[in-house]
């Protein structure tokens, strides 16, 4: 008779409110601050963009398709998930691009993507020089140093059986970029860095608190000195006040280590704070992209003021009851089989004709602000014809007017000096 | 659902195919000549290289492996005929599986003859641990931490620490011979069809045995499946809905903790039905495992292939009715 | 230790429908005893929505249990009283204790996927928490209720989805179902515990404005607990910050979130990000980790975290634990902290620094 183990939890009585005791917290590092003013100066104001940055990584038209399998004796492939559908963006050199979206639109997988997690289907992702879309597995080794991803949550994306010395020495070993002797010391280094008492390399990630543990995810991530961090939901899965201090612990070494962000969220606010240069994504595409101010203040695309209308807002409290907010109708359609044209059309109180027969380009409307919509226009200000019509050659309802075709605009993933004015509908530049 | 299960069925052919495949090299391969048993033994151990010949060209050893391999699937289909040493023919009719050796009987006689008792013991023997480890599991589970969950486990690991042929040899020792309590102490497969109290009594000792070892594993199984189901979130909700406690433990927690009991017992289940050697023989009942035993210590090489592909045969069909039955309980596995 | 709450003259102190007084909570663990929830006191009236805000181990769910009597009666050791419409809950025998749950108090929970049977329909979950409580009622009618209230929160389609298994709906539609499983039996008071935590923003804001809606029709009196201010500020009519097991702050919620008096609660606004907050606005946690419960510090739960505890004189922090009284903003607003004149502090100093777009110019 086989004697199969079972293992039988006997300390499975955990009660939802008792986490694990901080065991380590007579031994912080860092001295307590002991004035308002002190502390006040430790935390961060919102990162600033710099507008001549280079780009460190640039993606180009990057499409993830997932085959779906029919089901029956034989597997044949029905149609396909279109996780990522064509995005294009830039991440400048020590900046923070973030990326924002209801859960389904793609943005972890473009995280994936860009650490070559999965292979894109197509499209290109330069990253100095190179494009990593293509390279194989081995080509791909030596270039993984350089872009490393913190994950979500802190207590499944540690290996509970390795100690705290090993997750952060790994990556040193695998690659063999220090003797084995001096490893320890780089980690002790790295885990003062982000605010750990280099003694504990010893312990187990379970004898950690979550944000005690996210810091540890983010030691392993920059012992190879990377040049790009993708950063899927950091701090989303901690509680505030370890937010907070995450937060502030990624601002400080991105500015000590010149460290570039993608910083992947659907927490809006978490997301205006770090970076300073925002994408919204929907169903696997990009449907506008700008500098904070503009996207947050000035959004164009109807999915982003929705967006943006529905986010809580402690400033409530003072006026009392909710805030009015623009209401979605129905739900986020199946990206096997997206709706025609634009995505959003759906669900859009702007739709018309025009949108379900030609899908909007990404279109540059400012200096650093782009939008895929063709009734482009701050909230209560959307134009009654399309704007794109003339740009793509096509008539207000969206069929082909005299040459006979669409065209599309070339479109790039940086932005140019001149660019499109919605209002003005012609090019104008700053 | 339906071409999952016909998928399955036709890779479960394939393993068996691979089974008696296997099997046949073997014996074919080996060392020494696969007629040299019989050769032995027809002859009264006088056997020659001339006579081992006679053999081996009447049983087709000497045609080569594919062709012999090909011969017996056929005789499984349609039968054949079958000579030895000298010039009788047996006929073996499909689906043939050959002569044993020891016997000279058809080897699939045999096996028709010995599965009710194999299949007896198994169903009796798994009934009962199921009846008694599982209620046990899920009572120890609900005292967690309590001197009767501790008594329970802690008695039940002793069981469990003493191998299993010395349990059962004790138990008969004891119950037969000892204390040679009635009725029960006449142990041996009876047919069912014959005398039904007969068959209840000799199987009893046989399922006591079983019944008593192997639930003390499925208290394990079921005790720690319940103990984690029980700290789950929709059981907090069904206590927050205002449930009583049977509703609770036995509607909601019950169903979600046997599945792994089930995934496990169902193989297990399938090993058991094709024959226990230890159960068989210490309590007289003439089963397959008994056979099989036999089969190998007389060098009858047709049944100890026989009993391997029965055995693999069973164990696929196992595994297949596991996996249905899995997707029955939870609707989140959909079989496809 | 007596603690006053506010509202507390008698005209209105018999209306409400919650009342805990004085609850403490706990529970023995492998290292000691733990007291998860100490001299805790709120109530909450019919129609009205207490937000309970706190972080892991500040013991705001393990209240929330409590008034459900969901916890291990032999082991835990829970002190005080709770009043649910009356009736004394501490000490109620499980049988009465099972007539309240899921029928005047219900509770709904985060993540749904895991808070409803993977193995049952969604509508059949929903029939049985009615038949628990309306004995005498067919399946039939049971299965028509079930129905109505899956309409009622907004699933399209709800007589072919009655028949669906929870993993068959999308998150939000999950949240609805587990909503109106809570609340098919009427109930006066609901508690939500994170309800919108794991879900989209654009479903989330949905969720809440189904709450809303369902708190005006049926009038029952609502804890929501979370940890995000910005739902708070919407929903909560009052609001109870919790820490390290205690109430530490009380109020009504526009008071608490304007002219907060406690320091872990300007640690919490401080430490939130805001979609319209000014870009000079910093983003400033609060030092070091939550305490553990085994050994909580001496004196006041906060102080070793607390960066304004030089401007209390002596070592009155880290000796004594200051009671739960009201300041000098009046008798409705509660606070646990030693400092004389919290406001002015929070005007001066910490908001220029969070929100100096905000600050009141005199």
């Amino acid at each position: 008779m086989t004697d199969v183990n079972v293992s039988s939890p006997d300390d499975a009585a955990q009660h939802p409110d008792l986490d694990p005791p901080d065991v380590t917290s007579e031994h912080e590092a860092a001295p307590l601050v002991t004035t308002f003013g002190e502390l006040a100066e430790m935390g961060h104001t919102p990162a600033e963009l710099d507008p001549d940055a280079p780009p460190v990584l640039e993606v180009e038209n990057l499409r993830m398709y997932f085959p779906v399998k029919s089901p029956g004796l034989v597997r044949r492939t029905v149609g396909h998930v279109q996780a990522v559908d064509g995005v294009s963006f830039q991440v400048p050199e020590g900046g923070s691009l973030g990326l924002v979206g209801d859960s389904g639109c793609g943005k972890s997988t473009t995280g994936r993507l860009i650490t070559r997690l999965y292979k894109p289907t197509s499209g290109s992702m330069m990253f100095q020089g190179q494009d990593l879309a293509g390279l194989s597995y081995r080509q791909m080794k030596p270039l993984r140093r350089n872009i490393q991803m913190i994950f979500q949550d802190p207590y499944t994306s540690l290996n509970p059986r390795h100690t705290v010395g090993t997750i952060v020495g790994a990556p040193l070993i695998v690659h063999k970029i220090i003797p084995k002797n001096k490893v320890l010391a780089r980690v002790q280094e790295i885990l003062e860095v982000v605010g750990l008492n280099p003694e504990h390399y010893n312990r187990y990630p379970n004898e950690f608190s979550g944000g005690q543990r996210q810091r540890i995810g983010i030691a392993r991530a920059l012992t190879l000195n990377p040049k790009l961090l993708v950063a899927d939901e950091p701090v989303s899965a901690l509680d505030v006040s370890i937010q907070a201090q995450v937060v502030n612990l990624l601002q400080d070494l991105q500015r000590e280590f010149n460290i570039a962000f993608l910083f992947i969220a659907h927490d809006l606010a978490v997301v205006r704070h770090f970076c300073p240069e925002v994408a919204v994504m929907y169903l696997g595409k990009i449907v506008e992209i700008a500098d904070r101010d503009t996207l947050y203040s000035h959004s164009h695309h109807p999915y982003t003021q929705a967006l943006l209308s529905a986010v809580p807002d402690i400033k409530q409290a003072a006026i009392g009851g909710r805030r009015e907010r623009i209401r979605l109708e129905g739900d986020v359609p199946s990206p096997i089989n997206p709706p025609s044209g634009c995505r959003f059309r759906t669900r859009c109180s702007l739709a018309q004709e025009i949108c379900a027969k030609v899908e909007p380009p990404l279109l540059q409307i400012g200096a650093r602000h782009k939008v895929a919509c063709h009734f482009a226009g701050e909230l209560g200000a959307h134009p009654v014809r399309p704007v794109t019509a003339g740009l793509l050659g096509v008539d207000d309802q969206g069929s082909p007017s005299s040459n006979g075709s669409v065209e599309s605009p070339k479109l790039s993933p940086g932005y140019e000096k001149t660019w499109f004015d919605v209002r003005s509908q012609q090019m104008t530049s700053a | 659902m339906f071409a999952y299960v016909v998928k399955r069925l036709l890779s479960g052919v394939v393993v068996i195919a691979l089974v008696s495949l296997s099997v046949f090299l073997l014996f074919f391969k080996g060392p020494s000549s696969p007629a040299q048993p019989i050769c032995d033994r027809d002859t009264g151990n006088r056997c020659t290289p001339a006579r081992l010949e006679i053999f081996e060209r009447n049983l087709g050893f000497d045609n080569p492996w594919y062709t012999e391999y090909g011969t017996f699937v056929k005789g499984i289909f349609v039968g054949r005929e079958i000579q030895f040493g000298n010039a009788t023919i047996y006929e073996c009719p499909a689906p043939c599986l050959g002569y044993s050796y020891r016997t000279k009987v058809p080897v699939f006689e045999e096996l028709k003859e010995r599965i009710p008792a194999s299949f007896s013991v198994a169903i009796g023997g798994a009934a009962l641990y199921l009846l008694l480890g599982i209620p046990i599991g899920v009572a120890a589970a609900r005292r967690r931490g309590t001197v009767t969950d501790k008594a329970l486990v802690s008695s039940f690991l002793v069981i469990s620490s003493v191998p299993y042929y010395l349990f059962a040899l004790l138990m008969w020792l004891f119950l037969t011979v000892q204390w040679e309590i009635p009725l029960i102490s006449d142990t041996g497969y009876f047919p069912f069809t014959e005398n039904p109290a007969k068959w209840f009594s000799g199987m009893a000792l046989a399922w006591i045995a079983l019944g008593i070892f192997g639930c003390t594993t499925y208290t394990r199984y079921s005790r720690g499946s319940m103990v984690e189901t029980l700290s789950e979130d929709y059981i907090r909700t069904a206590k927050a809905k205002g449930l009583p406690p049977r509703t609770v433990v036995y509607k909601h927690a019950l169903r979600s903790a046997l599945v792994p009991v089930i995934t496990i017992f169902g193989i297990e289940f399938g090993t058991l039905l094709a024959g226990t050697i230890f159960t068989e023989r210490i309590f007289n009942i003439d089963g397959i495992g008994y056979w099989s035993l036999q089969a190998v210590t007389a060098k009858d090489l047709p049944v100890v292939a026989a009993v391997a592909i029965f055995s693999a045969t069973v164990l696929i069909i196992a595994n297949i009715l596991v996996d249905i039955v899995y997707s029955v309980l939870d609707p989140r596995v959909r079989l496809s | 230790m007596t603690t006053a709450t506010p509202g507390s003259d008698s005209a209105t102190s018999d209306d409400a429908y919650l009342v805990v007084e004085d609850l403490s909570v706990s529970f023995p663990t492998e290292d000691g005893m733990v007291t998860a929830v100490s001299d805790l006191s709120y109530r909450v009236e019919l129609g009205k929505t207490l937000g309970i805000v706190g972080e892991s181990g500040s013991g705001k769910s393990v209240s929330s249990m409590a008034v459900l009597g969901l916890h291990d009666a032999k082991s835990s050791q829970i002190t005080g009283s709770i009043r649910v419409g009356g009736t004394e809950v501490i000490g109620l025998s499980e049988n009465r204790m099972r007539k309240l749950r899921g029928n005047s108090v219900a509770m709904i929970f985060q993540d749904a996927l895991a808070a409803l049977h993977p193995f049952y329909k969604v509508g059949d979950q929903l029939s049985e928490a009615y038949l628990v409580h309306h004995g005498d009622s067919s399946k039939r009618d049971a299965r028509r209720k079930s129905i109505e209230m899956l309409d009622r929160v907004g699933i399209p389609q709800p007589d072919r989805r009655v028949d669906d298994f929870p993993h068959q709906f999308s998150g939000g539609m999950r949240q609805r179902a587990m909503i109106a499983m809570g609340l098919i039996n009427d109930p006066k008071l609901l508690i939500a515990d994170e309800p919108t935590t794991a879900l989209d923003v654009t479903v989330q804001a949905q969720i809440l404005d189904l709450l809303q809606d369902l708190q005006r029709e049926f009038n029952s009196a609502v804890i929501m607990i979370t940890h995000d201010l910005g739902v708070i500020a919407e929903m909560a009519d009052d609001v109870l910050v919790m820490y390290a097991g205690r109430g530490v702050e009380y109020g009504s919620c526009k008071e608490l979130l304007t002219h907060p008096e406690m320091p872990y609660t300007w640690g919490l606004l401080s430490s939130v990000a805001d979609v319209t907050s000014d870009t000079s606005a910093r983003l400033i946690p609060i030092p070091g980790n939550p305490p553990s419960l085994l050994s909580p510090p001496s004196g006041c739960a906060f102080h070793p975290r607390c960066v304004h505890r030089q401007k209390v004189p002596g070592d009155l922090c880290a000796t004594t634990m200051p009671p739960l009284s009201p300041g000098k903003r009046g008798d409705a607003h509660l606070k646990r902290c030693h400092l004389p004149d919290p406001d002015a502090i929070y005007q001066t100093e910490v908001l220029p620094e969070i929100a100096p777009d905000l600050v009141e110019r005199t």
